[in-house]
Order: structure tokens, then sequence, then C-alpha cells
């Protein structure tokens, strides 16, 4: 190969098993093989972690070397020659290969990992047939790391990719080699468990069977499976999933790789909520309330009640007096159906913004809200404003991203109403009571438009006038100022903050002056197909604006209507105002409700039940916070006599006799809703619109809190082993040391918190660094359940 | 971080003292360069032992992840994590004291001091530690080190004498 490539002088010609091949210089020969698809066997190395070189299961024959050496630590050299298998390479790979059998169990046939594990693929390959060691072979006492991870700790080659993983990737070093020697084990030492939100990667990347997932342990074998594609119902960034499957059951939930997304990770949520369709609540048959009493009916009878109720609100009570809520995790196919139903019934109530508190910049803002920032330039920012969110409970992954970011340098600044545990070094926490954030940015966007009058916006400068720039303000302008590439993030705080229109608008004056990029951090797996779909009241399918807008979510609650339409949802759990909603749908004449779950306040005020699909067992797509559409296959029929929710939706619009409910299969919806979309490009502008007052005078104290990490949506508040994590177990109500001293409270105690007329009992907490004012008490509790808005007033007495 | 484990009420001023002198000599990026002396300092000024508080308290105060100081603690036998005796003494059992007869060392010690290897006195007066891997004085086998001195050219008659002199 003679002839010089453009960028010769980054890359080196190395020869490798007499095939000529380049390499970026400065890689690992593992690299350049990898690359060139030459497999050189290895357990340490992982192209994501740092190099260990403790295994040698690498070790490759290098020309004038005077000993074999490890791929994944000999850079390349220009000219090197390589022998992957020559003799000495094989010799020298098959003496590692019975060093690392001395003390492994050769128990394939009991051990989890048999049939997808490395060491057994490679052992096949490089080993021996007959084991030469007769002498004893070492015993691991194993460890409890928690409840999504299982570990044999006797299976353990000491590799210590799961060690850098946790130390490197997830940011939480819980691992560590203890010991020495014949001695040593990968263990916590503290034995108090692996609690990262990330830690399930860790049983992918253990090359055995040491460490394994404790919910799927031993319910299949990997070769009988089947695996598909899935996309994460839980966040918006749709991290990319795979579904392994036996016999109509998901049993387990891996990765798929998606550089531009979730790389090769996922968070805990992702690859453990599947637990939750097989919760013991699930509903199996379609039921019919008559007179106070459930029954179990056939599909026919359950939809003709169903039709029946949608029918006679309209007829009695007008269009309008019907209202329909779909989770902002449902599929862009069912909310385009359900769209359609409920405007081909004359309504215009459709919403699946079930947890936003302010919705007047609807109509001023783009067709879907989304990320003018492409997750994977996460990792390149210097300086980041995240402003009202905890991206380490609401979007793990992006907060993987932020992490990478910091690692190159960046510096992260966190406003929110209290400040969270964040697994990286960062440039700041300001916990700012809710009351305050409009004036705290509008603070920024003053600083940073200093000397600019013709930057001021209208009415901007007057309202100002009465709340002057902090010194937090001038600082955070001066990061974003003075950064090359800054981003702003906008979080679920925002999302609920009762006037978060405002914060969007301010968020973009900045942005503008500090040429910095806004991602709006939108709720569930599918706001951003909501909006494109018609599932939001002001805009039809295509993400065109309609004349008169419906009522949006928060309005369809607080202003109680006749019937309601519910779409996997939990109202009492998932909306803004979880009091409003019980309220409103315990009044209400008919209230219809599709779901996977047989949820306890349905119970009472539901009058039809109609089984659907979760997980796993719908297709459908979502389209992502990037604008990404995804779609996926269902890949296990519902349970009992459970249907996919699109299938409901057609039935239901035929008997009611609404136009064009006529597909035969999802993708035709998905096809048709596209072709409505055109090509929709991600824009994040929205013209400013004047408030008319920065700061809201609130009295006493105030909640302030979004869905907890895992409590969002109902599948993962069914995830039993995600419930049983520290995690899920934080206590309920968060207040600060002074609060607590003033209101006698202590750590752990039980207090009785009060929004308007609802009370319920919950666990306090007392941490540092929680905005003077401020009771935090993320949504999805159980305690939480049923009680006023996510920002709103409260009263917190001791129980 | 609970007020118990805050640094400034496990370590004593004059073990932060010496913690410093340690940090001092190294680059403020590396700083867990300082771990080895400052777990002996702790390590000293606890009865010759470490806790997990202490470990942590150690990592807080060096700034570095608690698990690597555990890795640290576990890896050295030099370090105790359980209750010691007020005296350590530590037998090679490596090659070369081994080929010299580092094993009627040991026997002979446990037998004289009615423990086994890892374990103390009843009168919490010695401990024998487990397995010592080689003290770097070869050409002396059988050799100990006990709190710190090195004795070589080990006897039964001679380990007798160094352990009677043991308070």
């Amino acid at each position: 190969m003679n002839a010089k490539v453009d960028n010769a002088t980054d890359t080196v010609t190395i020869e490798v098993d007499g095939v000529e091949i380049q390499a970026r210089k400065g890689a690992m020969l593992i690299e350049a093989t990898d690359n060139a698809d030459i497999h050189v066997p290895r357990f340490c190395y992982h192209r994501k972690l740092s190099i260990a070189a403790n295994c040698r299961m690498c070790l490759v024959d290098v020309e004038k070397a005077p000993k074999p050496l490890p791929a994944c630590a000999t850079p390349v050299a220009d000219g090197m020659k390589v022998r992957t298998r020559s003799e000495r390479a094989l010799k020298a790979q098959k003496g590692v290969m019975e060093f690392l059998l001395i003390n492994h169990p050769l128990d394939c046939p009991i051990c989890d990992q048999g049939g997808e594990c490395e060491l057994q693929d490679l052992a096949m390959g490089y080993g021996r047939g007959v084991s030469r060691f007769s002498e004893r072979k070492r015993v691991v006492r194993d460890e409890n790391l928690g409840p999504l991870i299982a570990t044999e700790m006797t299976r353990c080659i000491h590799c210590t990719r799961c060690v850098r993983f946790l130390d490197e990737v997830a940011g939480q070093p819980e691992l560590g080699g203890m010991g020495r020697g014949e001695h040593m084990t990968i263990s916590t030492y503290v034995e108090r468990g692996v609690s990262s939100e990330m830690s399930g990667n860790i049983i992918d990347l253990c090359p055995v069977g040491a460490l394994t997932s404790k919910p799927f342990r031993f319910s299949a074998r990997a070769w009988e499976m089947l695996s598909h594609p899935a996309v994460s119902p839980h966040d918006c960034t749709g991290s990319n999933l795979q579904i392994h499957h036996l016999n109509g059951r998901v049993k387990r939930v891996v990765p798929r790789e998606q550089e531009e997304i979730n790389e090769c990770w996922i968070a805990d949520r992702d690859r453990f909520s599947y637990q939750g369709l097989y919760s013991g609540d699930r509903l199996t048959a379609p039921m019919v309330k008559r007179d106070g009493e459930w029954h179990e009916v056939d599909w026919e009878t359950a939809l003709g009640e169903a039709a029946e109720c949608l029918r006679n609100t309209v007829r009695e009570h007008g269009p309008d007096a019907l209202g329909a809520l779909i989770s902002p995790s449902a599929t862009v196919e069912e909310m385009y159906l359900l769209g359609r139903l409920v405007r081909g019934l004359g309504s215009r109530n459709i919403d699946a913004r079930i947890r936003t508190g302010d919705f007047s910049d609807q109509i001023a803002r783009p067709p879907f809200p989304a990320s003018g920032l492409p997750l994977a330039d996460i990792d390149r920012l210097d300086t980041v404003l995240v402003f009202g969110g905890n991206p380490r409970n609401d979007h793990p992954i992006i907060n993987h991203r932020l992490r990478k970011a910091t690692l190159n340098g960046a510096r992260i600044h966190f406003v929110d109403p209290c400040s969270h545990d964040i697994n990286y070094p960062v440039a700041g926490q300001y916990p700012t009571h809710p009351d305050d954030m409009v004036a705290l940015l509008a603070a920024v966007a003053e600083s940073l438009l200093e000397g600019d009058d013709a930057g001021f916006p209208d009415g901007l400068r007057e309202l100002i006038g009465e709340t002057p720039a902090g010194g937090l303000a001038g600082k955070l302008a001066a990061a974003l100022a003075e950064s090359d590439n800054p981003a702003i993030l906008l979080g679920p705080m925002v999302e609920a903050h009762p006037r978060g229109a405002v914060l969007r608008s301010i968020a973009q004056i900045i942005a503008r002056k500090a040429r910095a990029r806004v991602a709006i951090l939108t709720d569930g797996a599918n706001t951003a197909g909501a909006w494109l779909a018609g599932a939001v009241p002001h805009r039809e399918a295509g993400g065109g604006a309609v004349d008169r807008p419906g009522l949006d979510a928060r309005a369809m609650m607080e202003q109680p209507l006749r019937a309601y339409l519910l779409h996997a949802l939990e109202p009492e759990q998932d909306c803004w105002d979880a009091a409003a909603a019980r309220a409103a749908l315990e009044q209400a004449d008919s209230v219809v409700v599709m779901t996977t779950f047989l949820g306890e306040g349905m119970q009472r005020y539901a009058d039809v039940l109609l089984p659907v699909g979760g997980f796993g067992e719908t297709s459908g797509s979502f389209v992502s916070v990037e604008g990404r559409w995804q779609s996926f296959p269902g890949v296990a029929p519902p349970q009992g006599q459970g249907r996919p929710a699109w299938k409901v939706l057609r039935v239901l619009g035929n008997l009611l006799e609404v136009d064009g409910f006529d597909y035969h299969a999802s993708d035709e919806i998905t096809d048709e809703v596209r072709g409505l979309c055109g090509e929709l490009q991600v824009q994040t502008e929205q013209p400013w619109q004047v408030p008319e007052y920065l700061r809201t005078q609130g009295q006493g104290l105030v909640r302030a809190g979004t869905a907890g990490i895992y409590a969002g949506d109902p599948l993962v508040r069914r995830a039993e082993a995600l419930q049983a994590t520290p995690l899920a177990r934080e206590p309920d109500v968060i207040i600060g040391p002074g609060l607590a001293r003033e209101l006698e409270l202590q750590d752990g105690s039980v207090a009785e918190v009060r929004q308007g007329d609802v009370a319920a009992r919950a666990v306090v907490g007392i941490r540092e660094g929680v905005a003077e004012g401020v009771v935090w008490m993320p949504s999805g509790s159980a305690a939480a359940a049923g009680l006023g808005p996510l920002i709103g007033p409260v009263t917190l007495t001791r129980a | 971080m609970s007020t118990e484990t805050r640094p400034e009420n496990l370590l004593s001023a004059e073990v932060r003292r010496e913690i410093d002198h340690w940090l001092a000599k190294f680059p403020s990026s590396g700083r867990r360069s300082a771990v080895i002396p400052a777990l002996h300092a702790v390590q000293d000024a606890n009865d010759g032992y470490l806790t997990e508080d202490l470990m942590d308290a150690v990592a807080d105060y060096i700034d570095m992840p608690r698990t690597a100081v555990y890795e640290v603690a576990t890896f050295y036998t030099m370090f105790d994590l359980k209750p010691v005796g007020r005296h350590k003494v530590n037998i090679c059992t490596n090659i070369a004291c081994w080929l010299m007869g580092s094993d009627d060392i040991v026997s002979h010690c446990e037998r004289r001091l009615g423990i086994g290897l890892g374990e103390t006195t009843p009168d919490n007066r010695i401990t024998l530690k487990i397995e010592e891997e080689c003290l770097a004085a070869c050409t002396g086998g059988p050799m100990m080190v006990v709190d710190g001195h090195y004795h070589t050219h080990l006897t039964p008659e001679k380990v007798d004498e160094i352990l009677d002199k043991l308070e």
C-alpha cells in the first residue's frame, strides 16, 4: 500500500496477520484489530473503560518483542508486525486461559451466565480440553450488592471492569479490589451494596457469571430467548433497548448500542422496569362498574359501554364536556388515534402534558418541544446551566453525558429548589425557592444584556427594575458569557413551574445573548410525539395550530368535566395537581380508563376499564427529545384479554363512527402521522412574551418536587426490584435543618403534609441544601398520591 | 456525610498535622499519594488498627474515593482492620526465610504464645500477623519485624528473648 492517505500524520500502518491496516496514532493494538475485524480474545479490555491490562488474555506476538505483548496496552507503531494466531501467540493465550480457569468453577450448566459467557466462549476457543489443575480451588463469599445484582464471586476473574465502570462511568466508585494475591476479592468492603442509578451495566460488563441480574436470574437461558428492539419508555432520551423474551414473557432488558444516545449503557430504570409488567395488579379482562360493583365482561360489552358513556356525554352535555388525558409515555400511534377520536366526537380537550404547570406559551412554542442540543454534543459542552432539574434522577443518560463533559473540564451550575447528590464535581448548586426562580433567571438575562439597550426585549427592564441582579445572577451570566460552548438545560421543574412560560422565554433571551443552546427536557418518553400526533389541545396532528384550543391537562382537572377518557396513567399519582385530578374524576358522570394496571384510584372513579398492553406488549413509536422517531415491535402479547391500545382505540373509533379508523397495522398509523409532520426540524426558539410580573410573593411554605427516579409512571412504580433500591427508599419529604428545628421534626420522623384539603403522612428527611421555605416532595410516592400541585403551598406539622 | 464521620471530628489535630505534612510533599493533583502515610498516622493513633469510620475520614480528608482507601488498607499487611494487641509480630515466611526455617520459627511462636497466626494473645499483649511476605531482609533470614524493628538470624531462643521483653 504505497498510496498516501491525507491524514497520514494521524495514522500509522501496521501489519496484522499478514494484512496491512491503518491505525490511529496512539491507539492500542486491540483498537486497531477490532476496527479491522480481527478478533483478539480479551476479558478486562472494554473500549469505554480505562486500560487495566490485568487479564493478559489478549497477548499477541509482536515482531522483535522478546515476549508476547498485551494488545490492549501496546500502542501501535508504524511498521509494527503483529501475529495474533502464531504459535507463540496461541501458546500464550492458552497459558493465560489455563491460569484463569485454575480458580474458576467448571460448572457452567448451573451458572446463570452459561451460554452467554465470555469465559466459556474463549475457553472453548483457547483452552485445553481437560484441566490439569487438581488442587483445591478458592471459594469467595458472596456479597449482597442490593436488589438488582446477584453475585457469585467465586466465579470472578478479577478483570475489574465493574470496578472501572462504577468509578469512571457511573461516577460512584462503590466496588474495589480488596485484599491482594489469592485473597483479592471484588467487593464494596463496607457491604452497603451498589446504589448507582446505572449499576445494572456491570451485569453486561461482567465477562463471567460473577455479576448477574437478580430479577432475571435462572429464569431462562440465553439461547432460548428471542431478542427484539425496544425504546426506553421512561424518559425523553429514547435510549435504545433490546428485549429478551421467551414464550410471550419479557425476561429481561439490555442495552442496544447507539453511540449517539445511550452509547452501550442504559439506566437501571430502563433495565429493570419490565418487572412491573408482572406485578400482581395487572388488569387482565375488561371490566364495567354496575351499581358500584365491578364485573368482568367481554370486550364487546366493555367497548359498547365505553362508547355509550362517551356518546351520552357528548349528546347530553356537548362535546366540550369530554376530556382525554394520555400518558406522555404513550406511543405516537396511541396519541394520534386518541386525538382523532376525541376530535371526531367534537371535543377539543386532549392532553399528554400531565405534569405541566404553565401552558400560557403553548401557541408561541415551536411545533414540538425538543432539545436544540443533540445528546452526543453534551459531552463537549464547557459550561452548562441546569435549571430546574436533577438529571441524575430525571434523565440518567443525559447526566452521564454531563459527567463526561465535566471530565473534559466543563463547569456545570445547578439551580433547583434543593441541591442534589451529583456524581461529579459541580461548579455550583444554588438552591432557589420556586418563587425566586423567575427573578433569578431574569437577573441573569439582565446581567448579560448590560450595555445592550437594544437587546432588552419589551418590558423586561421595567420588570427587573424591582429585582436587582444579585451576585449569583452575575456569576451565572459571566460563566455563560465567557464560555465557548454553553448550554442551558431546562428540566422537569421548569415544566412543572406555574410560571414555566416566563422561564422558557427568558432562557431564550439568555441563549441568544450568550450563544448558548437550549435543551428543553420533556416529560415521559414521548412528549414530542404528543405534540406531533395531536395529543395536545392546541395542535393538530402534524404540529399545526388549531383555531380554538381546548382545555389543557391542568384546566381539565381544575374545571371538572362530565366525562374523561384516560390512557396509561394514574392521575392521582401522575398529574400536576393530583388532588384536583382525583376530585374531578370522582365527580365525573363517566370515566373510561385504558390501562395496563388495575390502580387503586381508578377502581373508585372509573366506570369502564379496558386492559391494554404495556411496555413490550405493543408496537409503536416514540419521538425523543432530539426529534428522533424510533419505532419498535410488540414482542409479547398483553396479559389475559389485554389488547394493544391502538387496536382498542381503533375499535372505539369504529363504534363511535369516527371516519378513517380502518387500520390493519400500527405502522399504517405511523406512516400517516409522519406524512402529516413532513420534515419538521427541531426548533427551540420561541418569541418573547411580556410577563406581567417576575416575583410571586407566596406566603408560608411551598412544596416543590418532580417525579421520583423510580416513580414517574405506572410501570416503574410496580417494578419490585427497583422499588427495593436505596434510591426508591428516599424519605417522602426533604427539608432543611432550619425548618426541621422550627417544626421540631427529626430525620426519619413522620409528619403531616397538607396541601389544601388533602393531607398525608410522610417520612421526613433532613438535608442541607434545601432552599428556605421549600418542602421538597417528589411525586409518585405513596405519600404524595392525591396531594396538591407539584409546586404549591403546603403545610407541614408533626404527626 | 453525617457529623460523626467528618474528618475533623475523627482525626485529631496531631494526626491532621501529620497528614498535612505528607500532603505538602505532593502536588495538589496527587493528594492520594499521601494515603499510606496518612493511614499509618491514623492507625498509630488508634491502638494500631483502622476502622471503617477512620478510613472514611482519611478518604474525605485527602479527597479520594472511600473505596480506594479500603483497597489500599486491605492490600497492605501493615494495616490492621481489626483490634490488635499492643505489639505486632510479623514473621517473614517468604521464600528466602522459608528456606532458612521460618516455618519452625512460626510454630515456635504459636506454641509459645498459645495462639495461631492472625490471632492476639488473650492478655492483648501480642498479635501474630498472618502470612507476612518478604520484609526485605533476606540476608538475615529467618527474620521478623516487631513493632517496626527488624530482628534477623532468628533461633527459637532468640525469639523467646525478644518476645519476653514485650510488655
